[in-house]
């Protein structure tokens, strides 16, 4: 699923934070991104999501060699990705529903399916009863459960998290992970980049871990889960 | 499966391209394509309508801009259509010497008659000519406490069509002004020519003031579509992150410059047709002043109102395309 080619990446002004990196996510299989402060784990997750781009080497996603992704056919390779950001990245002037129901808005669905499809995917982070609300109102862990939400809600094949956990206190954290899992387990393919070492030596998932722009530890598939057998694949909808 | 050379990991993928992904149909795609289309064209009205205020500034500013140059070119349109009308009433006037009698005055309608320059010629005897002034002029009674009539006679000459032209009445008034009886020869074309190069002049100005103002609208809307993606920055940033196509990013944007065109387009349609009205009254009044019911304003034509309307659409959604084509490439998701 992600194919990371010798990829480095610097910013301009000379910073290296990703020297060389090689390594390599199975379909369905779910791994946590680890490091320091500036090791690079949110500069790897930008290259997978095409916010940035790397400097030399390949990002294969899906398939999909990212050096050849243009500008016109990037946002939907980006609708095959859920990504969720520390800061949850919800627009604070609509609704609950109506946040969830973006991707599925900008992909073209009917309203009886957007409808359909917000529900299911509220239901499933469990704050169905939220959808009228605005997101303000809500606590922390409940926005982040929004932003899970708005991730999954077309199914993407990929789902990426930067610091999904970073401003929630360890009973939220928690609750967070075990919906990831839960994703995980239908067979999507899940990164998660984060520090909170305590909250993942728990899971038994396997770990990358980055250090100074260059993997140190969990390169070779240490543990592979076998993909279940349904899990989403991975088009580019052009 | 388990493989690091990353071109075996492709084939891979590829056996699970068959399955089926979350996708809408292609026509549920093109209907929806539509109703979107409308949705935004109604959620940019929308938005426009929750701060009415800002709103309605804008586009008065843009509504003045728009109404200046159309309310000018109105009033031209005018005066040329009068203008057209009195080329037509190319005439000539003959002032009779005081001495000429009667006979000679007839003699000379005969002769001029008979001339193939000529169309027709008009006598107007100056005991009526004075009759008439008396009448119209309000100096009646001033008049009547004159001893003798101050007024001559008077031939007027329409030359005909086919002999209308400068040269040929230049060539004309030469014969005239040889006739005997003839006092004075006065031709009533050249402050029609003046008036005419005076709205050429305008027309320039309109055209000048029109491009100006045009472009000022522009502007006008390009800052305002700039300010309104500042302002939904982080919106464009969720969106793109999504997935969101910038066609999709773009719309709203657009349909916003449309209705601020629109807007402006109607309050210019609403202004110049004020305008107007509080212009009548007085035109009418100085038309009948000088005896004739020509000159009326009316109201704004369809032609000219919804010209007005679809370029103030126009420049609107052009004045959005030019503002969002440079902004939004500017905001990438970090």
């Amino acid at each position: 699923m992600i194919v990371f080619d010798q990829v480095s990446k610097r910013y301009p002004g000379g910073n290296e934070a990703l020297s060389n990196v090689n390594f390599h996510l199975h379909p369905g299989e779910m791994a946590f991104l680890t490091g320091h402060s500036g090791a690079g784990k949110s500069t790897l997750l930008k290259l997978i999501a095409l916010i940035e781009r790397a400097s030399s080497g390949r990002v294969i996603i899906g398939g999909k060699n990212l050096n050849k992704v243009g500008r016109h056919t990037l946002p939907y390779l980006r609708r095959n990705m859920g990504i969720i950001f520390q800061d949850y990245q919800l627009l604070y002037d609509r609704t609950v529903f109506d946040n969830v129901a973006l991707p599925l808005i900008i992909s073209g669905f009917s309203s009886r399916e957007v409808k359909k499809r917000v529900h299911a995917a509220l239901d499933k982070v469990g704050l169905l009863r939220f959808e009228k609300k605005y997101p303000i109102t809500l606590s922390g862990g409940e926005q982040q459960r929004i932003s899970i939400a708005r991730a999954v809600v077309n199914k993407p094949a990929l789902l990426l998290a930067d610091e999904p956990t970073g401003n929630l206190d360890p009973e939220l954290s928690h609750e967070i992970m075990d919906l990831f899992i839960a994703f995980h387990q239908v067979g999507v393919t899940v990164l998660i980049a984060t520090h909170d070492i305590p909250l993942i030596k728990q899971l038994d998932k396997r770990i990358i871990q980055l250090s100074h722009g260059e993997i140190a530890h969990g390169q070779a598939d240490q543990k592979v889960h076998t993909p279940d057998n349904n899990q989403p694949p991975f088009i580019m909808s052009t | 499966m388990a493989t690091h050379n990353p071109d075996h990991s492709t084939t891979n993928n590829g056996a699970a391209v068959q399955l089926r992904q979350l996708k809408p149909s292609f026509s549920s795609r093109v209907k929806e394509f539509f109703i979107r289309h409308l949705q935004v064209f109604f959620y940019s009205l929308g938005l426009l309508s929750r701060s009415p205020f800002a709103t309605l500034m804008t586009a008065s500013a843009l509504g003045i801009a728009l109404a200046l140059p159309a309310g000018l070119y109105v009033i031209l349109d005018h005066a040329r259509q009068l203008s057209g009308d009195m080329d037509s009433i190319n005439q000539i006037s003959l002032f009779m010497k005081k001495e000429a009698s009667n006979e000679a005055i007839q003699a000379t309608k005969e002769k001029l008659d008979r001339l193939p320059e000529i169309a027709q010629v008009k006598y107007i005897n100056r005991t009526t000519a004075l009759q008439e002034f008396q009448k119209n002029s309000g100096f009646g009674d001033a008049l009547k406490a004159l001893k003798e009539n101050p007024l001559p006679d008077l031939l007027i000459v329409y030359p005909s069509l086919t002999h209308s032209a400068p040269e040929q009445i230049k060539a004309l008034l030469v014969i005239l002004k040889k006739l005997n009886s003839v006092e004075r020869v006065q031709l009533d074309i050249q402050w029609l020519q003046r008036l005419h190069a005076i709205i050429n002049i305008g027309q320039r100005g309109v055209l000048i003031i029109g491009s100006l103002l045009a472009l000022a609208v522009l502007l006008i809307v390009g800052n305002t579509i700039r300010l309104a993606i500042e302002n939904r920055r982080s919106e464009i940033i969720v969106t793109k992150l999504i997935g969101g196509t910038d066609s999709f990013i773009r719309r709203p944007f657009l349909y916003t410059g449309f209705w601020y065109g629109l807007l402006s387009g109607l309050i210019a349609v609403l202004l110049v047709n004020i305008s107007l009205i509080i212009m009548n009254d007085p035109l009418a009044h100085l038309s009948s002043l000088y005896n004739n019911n020509l000159f009326s304003l009316g109201l704004m034509g369809v032609d000219i109102s919804s010209t007005l309307l679809l370029s103030g659409c126009f420049l609107g959604l052009l004045g959005a395309r030019i503002a969002v084509g440079k902004h939004l490439k500017d905001i990438e998701p970090k």
